[in-house]
C-alpha cells in the first residue's frame, strides 16, 4: 500500500484553467484567446500526468482547502480511479480546444469570449470532481459544474436553448439538492465522516436495507449527470448546444462527472461488501439494463445524428453503472476502462457530427447520403469510433465490453451478459445505417460533390485523433488496464 | 480605551448620528464622510471586540459605573459578539454603497436622511449589546422608530406602508413590554443574567409562561415571522433603496438575535425546550413559514418585492432552527443568522444598483443586462446561489447544519421545508437570471444600453460577494471557534 503525500499538484491541476479565466473573458482577440486556452489544457495535462507516477506507485497526493465539519474537510486526494478519469477529460480538453476554434470559427459564432471562458470554468469542475476526497468536496465541484455549463448549454440564447436550459438545470440541480443533499446528510449523520473509504462508511452504520436501498436511489438518481432513466430527458434536450459543448461535456466531462460519483459512492461510501451483503446490486442492475435497452430503443428511431448520439450516450453510460453493480472487481474495472474507451469514442462521433455540420450545414441521418465520399477520412473516423461503441475489436470499446461481459458471468449474473450483447447489437443497428448511408447510397441530385479540404479543417482532424485514440488503446491498453486494476486493488482489496 | 469598546459601539454611531444632522444644516457635503469615519470606527471597535471576546471571555461594561443588577450592563459574549461585527461591517458596506443614490434622491434633506440611519444604527447596535431588558426595549423603540421615518421618507405608498409597519411595529413592542413587565413583577430585575439566575426556581409559574409567549410574539412580529410578517413586503418595497439596503439586512436578523438571546440565555434552553414543550410545535410552524414564504416569494412579479418576500424564508429558517434545540440545529440558526446578514446584503445592493440605472425592475427590462452589467450580475449570482444553498457559499454551510439538526431532532418536516425552499429560492432568481441571460440584442423599448453602476456601488459590491464566498470556506473556523462555544451548556 502507498503512502498519503500532502502536494499541491491537485490544486493546480484543478486551478490552472479557473486562473486564465480572467485573461480568456478581458482579451478582446480571438487569437489571444485562443492561445490562452491551449496554454491551459496543456498545464493541465501536464499537471495531471505529472501525478500519474506518483499514482501507479499507489501513492496518495492530497490536499487540504479548508476545513468544514467536524471530520469533513474541502480537499483533494488522487487516486488511481481519479487519475485516469482526469486523464481522459483533460486530454480531450486539448483536442477539443483545436476542435471549437474550427468550429466556432467556421460558424461565426457569437459570445465566443464567454464561451471560452466557461468551458475552462467547467474543466476546472471537471478536475475537481475528479480528485475530490471526500463526498461534499464532489458536491461542491459538481454543484459548480451544473452552473458553468449552463451557458454553454444555452449558447445560442434562442427560444429552444432557453427550455433546454431550463429542464437541464432542473434536473440535475434539482437532482443534487433535492436528492444528493439530503442523503450525503443522512451518510454523515450516521458515520461522521464524508471521506471516501475502501469498504465505504456506512457498514457500521446500522441502516436498515431499506434505507440502504432508499440512500443507493438517492444517489443513483440524484446524480442526475449520470441520466439513468427516467432522469435522462436533460442529456438530449441539451444537444442544442454546440457540437463542441456536446462532445466534450456530453459525452465526456458532465455525464461522465455523474457516472463518477455514483462509483465514487458505490466503492467509497456504501461499499461493496455492505451492498451485496444486504443484495442490492441486483436491483441497481435491473435499473441500469432498463437504461440501456430502453435508450437504445430511442436511439434507433432517432433521425437527428446528436440526437441519436445522446441517447446513445444514455444507453452507454449505464453499462458503467452495471459494470460497478456487478460488485466485483472486474465489473468495476471494466465500468472504470469504459469511461475512457466510451469518451474517445463519442466524443469522435460527436465530432464527425459537427464537421458535417460545419462542411455541409446537414444535421439529420436521412441528409447523409454519399457524404462519405465528400468526406472519407471523416467518415472512416466515425465508422472506426461506431466500432468502438459496439465493441467489435481492434478498438478499444471492445476491452471494456470484453471486461463487463465476463464480470457477468463471473458473478453469476446472466441477465447482464444478455443486456450487454442485445445493447451491441442494437447500436449497430443505429450506428451502421449511417455508415452505410455515407459509402454506399448515392449522393441527391444537385448537391456538390466536391471533396471537402478535411486536412485543412480542425474539426476533422480533431476527429481522426480521437479515432486514432480509439485503436491506440486496444492496442496498448497497458496504462488503462494499471489505472483501473490499481483502483479496484485500492477499494476491494484484492 | 479597550475597556470602552461595548460603550463604543453605541455611543460613536450616535454621536455621529448628531454630527450628521448638525452637517446637515452647515456643510451637507461633510455628512458623508462624517458618518463614513463614524462608522468605520465603530465597525473596527466591533472587530477589535470580538477578538477580545475570542480571547479573554465574555466582557461586561457597567454603563455609569452603577453595578448590576441596578445599572445598566452592556455584556458582550461570542454571540453578540459576532453579530455585532456583522451588522456593523454591512453598515459600513452600505454606507459606501448607497452614496450615490442618497445624492441623487435625497439632495435636500441629506442630513436628516443620514443622520436617520446613523440612528437606526445606533439602534440595532444598542439592542445587540445590551444586557439589560428594558434598555432593549429602549433601543428597540429608537431602531424601529428611525425606520418608519426612513422608510416613509420614500416617495408613492411609502408613507402608507410607514404607517401600517407604525402600528405592527408599536403592537409588536407593546408586547414585548408587557412581557418584560411580567418578568419585572415577578421577579423585580430587568438584568438579563440576574433574570435568568431567578428564573431557574420559578419554572413552574403561570406567570412567567404567558411573559414567555407575548414577549415571543412581540419579537416575531418585529422579525416578520409568518404569520406576522403583514407589514414587511410592503414596508421594503416602498421604502427608498438607500434605506431600504440598510434596513433589510439589519432589522429583522437583530430581532432573531433577541429571540436566540431571549430563548437560549434569558429563560434558558431546559425552559425553552424542555418545561414549556412547546418545540416542537413551533418547529412544525417554522416548516410552514418556510413553505409559506416559498409561496408568497413565487407569487412576486416586482423584483424588489420578491427579494423581499425571501427575507420571510430566512426568518423561519431561524427560528426553526433555534426551535429545534439541539447542538446543530441551534448552531446552524445562529450561523445562518451572521450569514443572512451578508446575503441579503449583497442581493439587496446589486438589485439596488440595478435599479440605480433603470427606475423599472420588471422581468422585461431585465434583457442583456449580463453583458452590460457584469459585475452587478456577477455579484447577484454568488449572492442568489448563497440563498439556495450552493457550496461553497456560506449559506450552504448553515443550512447544511440545519439540515442536520433537523435531522437528529427527526423533524423530517423541516428538512422537507429547507430543501423546498431552496428549489423555490433557486427558482425564483433564475427567473430573473434567464430574463436577463437571454433576449441579448433585443432591447425592445428605449433600446439604450445600461452602463455598469458606479465604482462606488461595484466594489463594496464585489466585496460582499468575495466575502460571502470566503466565509463560506472559512465557516469551519468560524463554527468552532466562536459559534459552538457561544452556544449555552444546556443545549444538547
Amino acid at each position: 500500500m502507498g503512502t498519503e503525500v500532502n502536494s499541491i499538484l491537485p490544486l493546480l491541476a484543478v486551478m490552472v484553467s479557473a486562473a486564465v479565466v480572467p485573461i480568456l473573458a478581458s482579451s478582446r482577440s480571438a487569437n489571444v484567446r485562443e492561445a490562452w486556452t491551449f496554454v491551459a489544457a496543456f498545464g493541465k495535462v501536464g499537471i495531471v500526468l505529472a501525478m500519474l507516477p506518483h499514482v501507479l506507485r499507489g501513492d496518495k497526493l492530497s490536499f487540504e482547502i479548508a476545513p468544514v465539519f467536524p471530520g469533513v474537510s474541502l480537499a483533494f486526494r488522487v487516486d488511481a480511479m481519479g487519475e485516469l478519469f482526469a486523464l481522459v477529460s483533460s486530454f480531450l480538453w486539448i483536442v477539443t480546444s483545436a476542435y471549437s476554434i474550427g468550429y466556432m470559427r467556421g460558424l461565426k459564432e457569437h459570445g465566443q469570449t464567454r464561451y471560452y471562458s466557461y468551458f475552462a470554468l467547467a474543466m476546472s469542475s471537471t478536475m475537481g470532481v475528479a480528485f475530490s476526497a471526500n463526498l461534499l468536496t464532489l458536491y461542491v465541484f459538481y454543484e459548480l459544474l451544473s452552473f458553468a455549463t449552463y451557458p454553454l448549454v444555452t449558447h445560442h440564447q434562442d427560444e429552444e436553448g432557453r427550455s433546454a436550459g431550463r429542464r437541464y438545470l432542473t434536473y440535475i440541480v434539482g437532482g443534487s439538492i433535492g436528492l444528493v443533499l439530503p442523503a450525503m446528510l443522512v451518510c454523515y449523520g450516521s458515520s461522521q465522516t464524508l471521506d471516501f473509504t475502501p469498504g465505504g462508511i456506512l457498514a457500521n452504520s446500522g441502516l436498515s436495507r431499506f434505507e440502504l436501498g432508499l440512500l443507493l436511489f438517492m444517489f443513483v438518481f440524484g446524480f442526475a449527470k449520470a441520466a439513468i432513466m427516467p432522469f435522462h430527458s436533460w442529456l438530449p434536450a441539451a444537444m442544442v448546444a454546440p457540437t463542441p459543448v456536446s462532445a466534450l461535456l456530453h459525452a465526456v466531462a458532465v455525464v461522465k462527472v455523474g457516472v463518477f460519483s455514483i462509483l465514487r459512492v458505490l466503492v467509497g461510501i456504501m461499499g461493496f461488501e455492505l451492498l451485496s451483503g444486504q443484495a442490492l446490486g441486483g436491483i441497481l442492475i435491473l435499473v441500469a439494463s432498463v437504461t440501456i435497452v430502453g435508450a437504445s430503443l430511442v436511439a434507433l428511431c432517432q433521425d437527428g445524428l446528436k440526437k441519436m448520439l445522446a441517447y446513445s450516450t444514455v444507453g452507454q453510460l449505464s453499462y458503467i453503472v452495471l459494470g460497478a453493480s456487478l460488485l466485483s472487481e472486474n465489473g468495476l474495472s471494466g465500468g472504470l476502462i469504459h469511461i475512457a474507451t466510451h469518451a474517445f469514442g463519442k466524443i469522435t462521433l460527436f465530432f464527425c457530427a459537427g464537421a458535417i455540420y460545419v462542411a455541409t450545414g446537414k444535421q439529420n441521418i436521412s441528409e447523409l447520403n454519399g457524404i462519405g465520399r465528400r468526406m472519407p477520412l471523416t467518415m472512416a473516423s466515425f465508422l472506426i469510433a461506431s466500432m468502438s461503441i459496439i465493441g467489435v475489436p481492434p478498438t478499444a470499446g471492445f476491452l471494456s465490453k470484453w471486461l463487463l461481459i465476463t464480470a457477468s458471468v463471473d458473478s453469476g449474473r446472466l441477465e447482464g451478459l444478455f443486456v450487454l450483447l442485445l445493447s451491441s447489437l442494437l447500436s449497430a443497428g443505429y450506428l451502421i445505417p449511417v455508415v452505410y448511408r455515407a459509402f454506399f447510397l448515392p449522393q441527391p441530385e444537385g448537391e456538390p460533390t466536391s471533396v471537402v479540404a478535411e486536412w485543412r479543417s480542425p474539426c476533422s482532424i480533431a476527429a481522426m485523433v480521437t479515432s486514432f485514440g480509439c485503436l491506440l488503446m486496444f492496442l496498448s491498453p497497458g496504462l488503462l488496464l494499471g489505472l483501473a486494476r490499481k483502483a479496484a486493488e485500492l477499494y476491494l482489496g484484492v | 480605551m479597550t475597556s470602552h469598546l461595548p460603550a463604543l459601539v453605541v455611543t460613536v454611531p450616535l454621536l455621529t448620528a448628531f454630527a450628521a444632522f448638525a452637517a446637515g444644516w452647515l456643510r451637507p457635503k461633510l455628512c458623508f464622510p462624517v458618518g463614513l469615519t463614524g462608522l468605520g470606527i465603530t465597525a473596527i471597535s466591533s472587530i477589535w471586540l470580538l477578538a477580545e471576546v475570542l480571547e479573554a471571555g465574555t466582557v461586561t461594561y457597567e454603563l455609569g459605573r452603577w453595578p448590576a443588577p441596578w445599572g445598566i450592563v452592556y455584556v458582550v459574549d461570542r454571540l453578540n459578539g459576532v453579530v455585532l461585527a456583522a451588522i456593523s461591517l454591512c453598515a459600513f458596506i452600505q454606507w459606501i454603497s448607497s452614496r450615490a443614490s442618497v445624492k441623487s434622491q435625497f439632495s435636500d434633506r441629506i442630513g436628516a436622511f443620514y443622520g436617520l440611519e446613523l440612528l437606526f444604527v445606533t439602534g440595532v447596535m444598542g439592542i445587540t449589546v445590551t444586557g439589560d431588558a428594558f434598555n432593549l426595549y429602549v433601543l428597540l423603540e429608537i431602531a424601529s422608530i428611525t425606520a418608519y421615518a426612513l422608510i416613509a421618507m420614500g416617495g408613492g405608498r411609502a408613507p402608507l406602508s410607514s404607517l401600517n409597519y407604525v402600528f405592527m411595529g408599536t403592537i409588536g413592542a407593546c408586547f414585548y413590554l408587557l412581557g418584560v413587565g411580567y418578568l419585572y413583577i415577578m421577579t423585580g430585575s430587568l438584568n438579563m443574567a440576574d433574570l435568568a439566575s431567578i428564573l431557574q426556581g420559578m419554572r413552574s409559574s403561570q406567570a412567567i409562561l404567558v411573559a414567555f409567549v407575548i414577549i415571543i410574539v412581540g419579537v416575531w412580529l418585529k422579525m416578520g415571522f409568518f404569520p406576522l410578517h403583514g407589514w414587511l413586503p410592503n414596508a421594503y418595497t416602498h421604502a427608498p433603496w438607500p434605506a431600504t439596503t440598510l434596513i433589510a439586512p439589519l432589522m429583522t436578523k437583530v430581532m432573531a438575535y433577541v429571540m436566540m438571546r431571549l430563548v437560549l440565555f434569558l429563560f434558558g434552553p431546559e425552559y425553552s425546550f424542555g418545561v414549556l414543550g412547546l418545540k416542537d410545535v413551533v418547529v412544525w410552524w417554522a416548516s410552514l413559514a418556510v413553505v409559506a414564504g416559498s409561496v408568497i416569494a413565487l407569487s412576486q412579479k416586482d423584483l424588489k418585492r420578491m427579494i423581499t418576500c425571501i427575507i420571510l424564508i430566512e426568518i423561519a429558517y431561524m427560528v426553526g432552527g433555534t426551535f429545534l434545540g439541539n447542538r446543530s440545529g441551534t448552531t446552524g440558526a445562529i450561523f445562518h443568522l451572521v450569514n443572512d446578514v451578508f446575503m441579503t446584503l449583497c442581493v439587496f445592493l446589486a438589485v439596488s444598483s440595478l435599479a440605480f440605472r433603470q427606475r423599472e425592475l420588471d422581468m422585461d427590462t431585465m434583457e442583456g443586462l449580463f453583458s452590460e452589467m457584469p459585475f452587478t450580475m456577477g455579484a447577484l449570482v454568488t449572492g442568489a446561489l448563497s440563498i439556495v444553498g450552493v457550496p461553497p457559499t456560506c449559506g450552504f454551510f448553515s443550512k447544511w447544519l440545519l439540515l442536520k439538526g433537523a435531522l437528529e431532532a427527526g423533524h423530517y418536516e423541516f428538512m422537507v421545508a429547507l430543501i423546498l425552499s431552496s428549489l423555490v429560492c433557486l427558482v425564483l432568481f433564475f427567473r430573473v437570471f434567464e430574463a436577463a441571460y437571454f433576449g441579448h440584442g433585443e432591447r425592445s423599448h428605449g433600446h439604450h444600453r445600461m452602463r455598469e453602476a458606479p465604482l462606488g456601488m461595484v466594489v463594496p459590491l464585489l466585496v460582499v460577494a468575495i466575502g460571502i464566498v470566503a466565509l463560506g470556506l472559512m465557516s469551519g473556523e468560524v463554527i468552532s471557534s466562536i459559534i459552538e462555544p457561544a452556544l449555552p451548556r444546556g443545549v444538547l
